[in-house]
């Protein structure tokens, strides 16, 4: 039970009060590019959660079964892109296969993930604070769900803005930083649930 | 970008007329993050200046050789390359700051500035130009991430570069605005930044 609890503290932990969206500023050239209505936000949100979940176990595979035994981590950067990029192009192909519904809604969203920093941004943080397998594969959903959460939250705000009567230089990128901005002060207030 | 254009144009352009940041929504991840303190963000421009400089230059250097299935991971590896130059390079003269900077100067290979200068303009410009062209947008990002470095701080902390501009405690008078220090501040001073500048080049407006 203890276990269970923990997991699940931590889970929430790393979804809200370490979001990697409004927290870490990670992902956000798409989180802006992509929140403009709700529908493809979630697709690109399930994307990555999918996407983050299995990068960072195998990330934190590679990083502790071959790149520390060798003493390599320093060509750590080049080996993770790497992995990011071959497994956003496996999953591509097996969707295309097996899911071709799955497959068109998320399509044009998987190749944006290659170059999303959320992605890489997760395995980093997976190496910095030593993850064990288990807590990397719990990480790669829980940080790949406090992204999807944020980017559904701000496609819905953005989509009420459209009727509102904003300042002319503000509008589109201004408004939408400000926004954001104001999300993730609400985020803050997470940071009382203590891990 | 079809005559030739001179290299001043190629670096003053990015900078205020089409800024990475401002206007064509790129690298926008660090940007924010490496805000908190001037210092920070100055070796952050450093660093994103080099890496997009030689990494333009390096894929204009190949671009007749690389097939265009793979041109995205012959990129990557030549980012990857030079950024991990930069990471050791930093860890080797400068620890303390590496460690403040922790991931972020790993995340410069998926910084989109770097790699869309790469994709969108080193692919069809020569070495020199493609060069220039990463000084340029380098810049631009550097701008603002010196503006707002320079904003949090100064509000954030009252010092500028570690020195004490606004006295604060019990000699002082200043109280350090502590929400400056936190991330929501990054985009609402960004923010007002692209307000700003908005106002000024009324061309850059949006229709929304």
């Amino acid at each position: 039970m203890d276990f269970l609890s923990d997991q699940f503290r931590n889970f929430l932990n790393e979804a809200f009060v370490e979001n990697l969206a409004l927290t870490y500023f990670l992902g956000m050239c798409t989180f802006l590019a992509v929140s403009k209505n709700v529908k493809t936000a979630l697709g690109l949100g399930v994307a990555v959660i999918v996407v983050q979940a299995i990068t960072v176990p195998a990330n934190n595979l590679i990083y502790r079964q071959v790149l520390l035994p060798l003493e390599l981590d320093y060509l750590g950067l080049i080996c993770y892109i790497g992995v990011i990029a071959a497994m956003v192009q496996i999953l591509e192909m097996t969707l295309d296969k097996f899911f071709p519904v799955l497959y068109n809604q998320l399509g044009i969203f998987l190749p944006l993930i290659t170059v999303n920093c959320a992605i890489l941004g997760g395995t980093l943080f997976m190496v910095t604070d030593d993850l064990d397998f288990l807590s990397s594969c719990r990480y790669g959903i829980s940080s790949g769900f406090g992204w999807a959460v944020a980017i559904a939250a701000l496609a819905g705000i953005r989509e009420k803005m459209k009727y509102s009567d904003i300042p002319h230089g503000l509008r589109g990128l201004g408004i939408t930083f400000m926004i954001v901005g104001l999300m993730a002060l609400g985020f803050l207030a997470f940071s009382g649930i203590e891990p | 970008m079809a005559k030739k254009a001179s290299a001043k144009d190629l670096i003053w352009d990015p900078v205020f007329n089409n800024n990475p940041i401002a206007l064509q929504i790129l690298g926008i991840c660090s940007a924010l993050a490496v805000t908190t303190k001037l210092d920070k963000s100055i070796t952050m421009s450093i660093a994103v200046i080099f890496v997009c400089a030689f990494a333009s230059a390096g894929v204009a250097l190949i671009r007749h050789r690389i097939p265009s299935s793979i041109r995205i991971i012959v990129q990557m590896t030549i980012i990857a390359s030079l950024v991990i130059l930069v990471d050791q390079f930093l860890k080797a003269f400068n620890y303390g700051l590496s460690k403040e900077l922790s991931v972020f100067v790993g995340l410069i290979i998926t910084n989109c500035i770097v790699m869309g200068r790469a994709e969108g303009f080193a692919m069809q410009n020569t070495v020199r130009d493609s060069f220039l062209d990463g000084i340029g947008n380098g810049l631009g990002y550097g701008l603002i991430l010196v503006v707002v470095g320079s904003i949090r701080e100064l509000f954030g902390s009252g010092t500028l570069l570690g020195f004490t501009v606004l006295p604060k405690g019990e000699a002082g008078w200043y109280e350090p605005n502590g929400l400056m220090l936190l991330s929501p501040s990054a985009f609402f001073i960004i923010g007002i930044f692209i307000w700003v500048l908005r106002c000024w080049k009324t061309d850059q407006m949006e229709e929304a």
